[in-house]
């Protein structure tokens, strides 16, 4: 038997996503936004949402999510993408509209703009990757940092006193009347990048079904950020991250 | 032909809409016109001032410094703007609860008691109508009242236009208030 | 609807303007003395007619970056807003002209600096024409004087916004917007389609129709060597700008011992000053520029020769003057009468300080 006669596409069981370009990403072995750019990119070439999708980028790790998945993007100053999304989808209703934003872009500077899309009901996804810290700028505190959690500007831990509580930006969107599907997922097992793959999926037909707004967090590893191997980066959010933000659906209506 | 004129008193005495509807008056007779009143907190209970300008030619400044005809519905305002009046310019002034009258000679001055006219008409939200008629019989500048009826019927809203004849009378009872 | 021939405020001239442009999105946040314009076009419906978007967004921020948003799609997206609002907008404008996106932005300007007063001023003309937000950018800067110049600069901000992909900003000030006037409306355009859209905006981010090369739109550039190459790009369309958009009025420049150069409302101001200076047998000539950027650097250095002295009217501190000095290398005597903080001063006042500083200035 020859190799060829292997390679066929009867047999084939896994391919590269369509739309994800096969380039190097800059993004550090072990973090997740390979893993979710993966999943959005499958699920708008399977939904057959290539041609209408438009992606709004964030300031953060994934500001060059447009240089990966193949799909018209706009590249949104820091936390504006919900606005920037908003006015792209009222513009151009028949057009598949996502933001991609981090914790910084979702609910520290961009909180104003992500909460009133959400409110306003925009038929958007906002896929909200909520790693725990700031990546691009070198590991600085976020919204959504834990108590005790050493980062660039914690560098003893994120203290009550000091510095707040981590923001439940998630469950807040919960709260909004214009919110249809809210859900927190992860990546770090065949099993979670599955189930991601799924409320993409959905949330992405409840923008075709006019729902409203839909939002899929991912929590999601910065191995680099938390200086811990990628293999440890995944247990330490299983060991920390989950308990405070824990995965499954908030909304589903 | 050009007239510059100034319409000041409260707030609620409705001296910003009778500029609007004399403005609109205009602009029905093919005039050039301009509206630029003083806004702002004033106008919740304050003075209020407007400036109208009419004309056949392109109008410069909203802004002046005198004018061809003044109408003062209050003390304040007439203090204020009656030494503003053009050599030979006119003033009209309300005398309800005036108590210092203007000293000009070189003007002509019209003190109406507008308030009791339209005590008489038995409804006091046509003052401002009353005013109007006395202005538009002390203009130089003939306006047409078909021309003002059309302005009337521009300036408000269509559910208003049935008191479209109490407005024509409160501008005839205005009219009738100035020296034959 | 042709030509209609009407009476309107400033404001709501622009919200009718903007309908019949054919703009396909507005973006607000109410703000004096400009709220006007929203509230005309949430009670006009444009949506219903024209299939024109209205949005009252939930900042400033928020409908700048909407702009933003709409107008990397191809569409033809505006917002308005009064100084303070203005400031917020910087950065969604700085990001606007780094992407060469059209847009049209209006500012009826309000006294400040802060949040200041609702009265009327011309203090962001620095603001306007030398950038505003970071980077090295110009937005086209138009000066109506009259609100039948609010309606013509909807179109005119547009077309040129469009034609070189590139913001423009209509600076006004509180007096056009709150002054009511006869003004013609133009006829009504119809909106272009989503595949006119396309068409005309290849590099539109709104779809990959027929799987065509995708489209990003981004200000991002992290290589020092590209980034500089973007600038250049940005500095030569700026030229083209330059060259050929330049507008400006002139009134009695010939003849005239003195110049009076003002922009916007105060420039008639001066008018009715040149009258009453002609009163007393003083020459006057008036230059209004329309574009404030491009400057009319070299009309108003022609109009200045053989002149006794230039006086820069200004609701400011004195902004327009340094653009006048360098457009006259201080050939001639220039000075500045301003009024700040939203007073607007009488055409007698003007001639005052004609005289008081130029005519028979003391030594």
């Amino acid at each position: 038997m020859e190799i060829t006669d292997i390679i066929r596409e009867e047999n084939k069981v896994y391919s590269a996503p369509q739309l994800l370009d096969e380039v190097d990403m800059h993004y550090c072995p072990g973090c997740s936004h390979g893993v979710v750019h993966k999943l959005v990119s499958e699920v708008i070439h399977e939904m057959g949402l290539t041609e209408t999708t438009v992606g709004v980028s964030p300031v953060g790790c994934a500001v060059f999510a447009y240089n990966y998945i193949d799909v018209d993007w706009v590249e949104a100053a820091h936390g504006r993408a919900p606005a920037v999304a908003t006015a792209i989808k009222r513009l151009w209703p028949q057009n598949t509209v996502f933001t991609y934003q981090g914790d910084g872009d979702m609910a520290a500077i961009g909180t104003a703009e992500s909460i009133h899309a959400a409110n306003r009901g925009e038929n958007i996804v906002m896929i909200f990757v909520n790693n725990a810290i700031y990546g691009m700028t070198g590991g600085q505190m976020a919204p959504t940092t834990l108590l005790g959690q050493k980062t660039a500007t914690t560098p003893y831990g994120r203290r009550v006193d000091l510095n707040g509580h981590p923001l439940e930006i998630t469950e807040l969107m919960k709260m909004l009347d214009g919110t249809c599907y809210v859900t927190r997922q992860s990546v770090h097992t065949p099993a979670a990048v599955r189930k991601t793959k799924a409320a993409l999926k959905k949330a992405f037909q409840n923008s075709l079904d006019k729902k409203g707004t839909s939002v899929v967090e991912v929590v999601s590893t910065c191995n680099s950020g938390w200086k811990l191997s990628p293999e440890k980066a995944n247990e330490w959010m299983v060991e920390n991250m989950f308990p405070k933000y824990p995965l499954g659906d908030l909304k589903d209506i | 032909m050009k007239e510059e004129i100034i319409i000041a008193g409260f707030g609620g005495q409705g001296v910003l809409s009778m500029g609007k509807i004399l403005a609109y008056s205009g602009l029905m007779d093919d005039k050039e016109v301009t509206w630029f009143p003083s806004y702002g907190p004033e106008q919740r209970g304050g003075t209020a001032n407007v400036t109208v300008i009419l004309s056949d030619e392109k109008i410069s400044s909203p802004v002046l410094d005198a004018y061809d005809i003044v109408i003062a519905l209050n003390q304040q305002s007439l203090d204020k703007f009656a030494p503003k009046v053009k050599p030979g310019g006119i003033l009209i002034y309300d005398t309800n609860g005036i108590h210092k009258v203007p000293q000009r000679d070189d003007i002509k001055i019209y003190p109406v008691n507008a308030m009791e006219a339209t005590m008489e008409l038995g409804n006091p939200k046509a003052y401002n109508m009353v005013v109007m008629g006395a202005l538009l019989e002390a203009m130089p500048y003939k306006l047409p009242m078909e021309n003002v009826v059309k302005g009337l019927k521009k300036s408000l809203p269509e559910r208003h236009h049935k008191l479209i004849p109490l407005n024509e009378q409160a501008i005839e009872k205005g009219r009738e208030m100035l020296p034959k | 609807m042709k030509g209609e021939v009407t009476l309107m405020k400033g404001n709501e001239a622009v919200a009718h303007a903007a309908i019949r442009y054919g703009c396909d999105g507005y973006f607000g946040y109410p703000i004096t003395p400009q709220s006007e314009v929203l509230e005309t076009l949430e009670a006009l419906m444009p949506w219903e007619t024209t299939g024109m978007v209205v949005l009252q967004a939930e900042s400033e921020v928020a409908a700048i970056n909407m702009v933003y948003g709409g107008a990397a799609t191809g569409k033809a997206v505006m917002t308005s807003s009064s100084s303070p609002g203005i400031s917020l907008k910087q950065e969604g404008i700085s990001y606007i002209a780094a992407a060469s996106l059209p847009a049209l932005i209006l500012n009826v300007m309000r006294g400040g600096p802060g949040l200041g007063t609702i009265q009327p001023s011309q203090a962001d003309y620095f603001q306007a024409t030398k950038g505003g937000g970071h980077g090295d950018y110009h937005l086209i800067v138009l000066a109506p004087a009259s609100v039948q110049e609010m309606v013509d600069f909807v179109g005119l901000g547009f077309d040129l916004s469009f034609k070189y992909l590139t913001p423009a900003m209509i600076l006004a000030d509180g007096i056009v917007g709150q002054m009511m006037e006869k003004v013609v409306l133009p006829e009504q355009r119809p909106r272009r389609t989503d595949e006119e859209v396309k068409k005309q905006c290849p590099w539109a981010a709104n779809g990959r129709t027929g799987l065509r090369k995708r489209n990003v739109v981004t200000s991002l550039e992290l290589e020092s060597a590209k980034m500089e190459v973007n600038n250049h790009r940005l500095q030569a369309t700026y030229r083209e700008i330059e060259k050929n958009e330049t507008r400006w009025e002139e009134i009695d420049v010939e003849g005239a011992d003195y110049l009076m150069i003002a922009f916007g409302s105060v420039a008639r101001i001066c008018d009715k000053a040149r009258e009453l200076a002609a009163e007393k047998g003083l020459k006057v000539g008036i230059v209004r520029p329309i574009t404030l950027w491009p400057f009319p650097t070299e009309a108003i250095n022609k109009a200045a020769q053989g002149k006794k002295g230039i006086l820069v009217v200004e609701l400011n501190a004195g902004q327009m003057i340094e653009d006048v000095r360098l457009a006259v290398h201080d050939n001639l005597p220039v000075e500045h009468f301003g009024r700040l903080g939203g007073i607007i001063p009488s055409p007698n006042e003007i001639v005052d300080a004609l005289e008081e500083k130029l005519v028979n200035p003391k030594k």
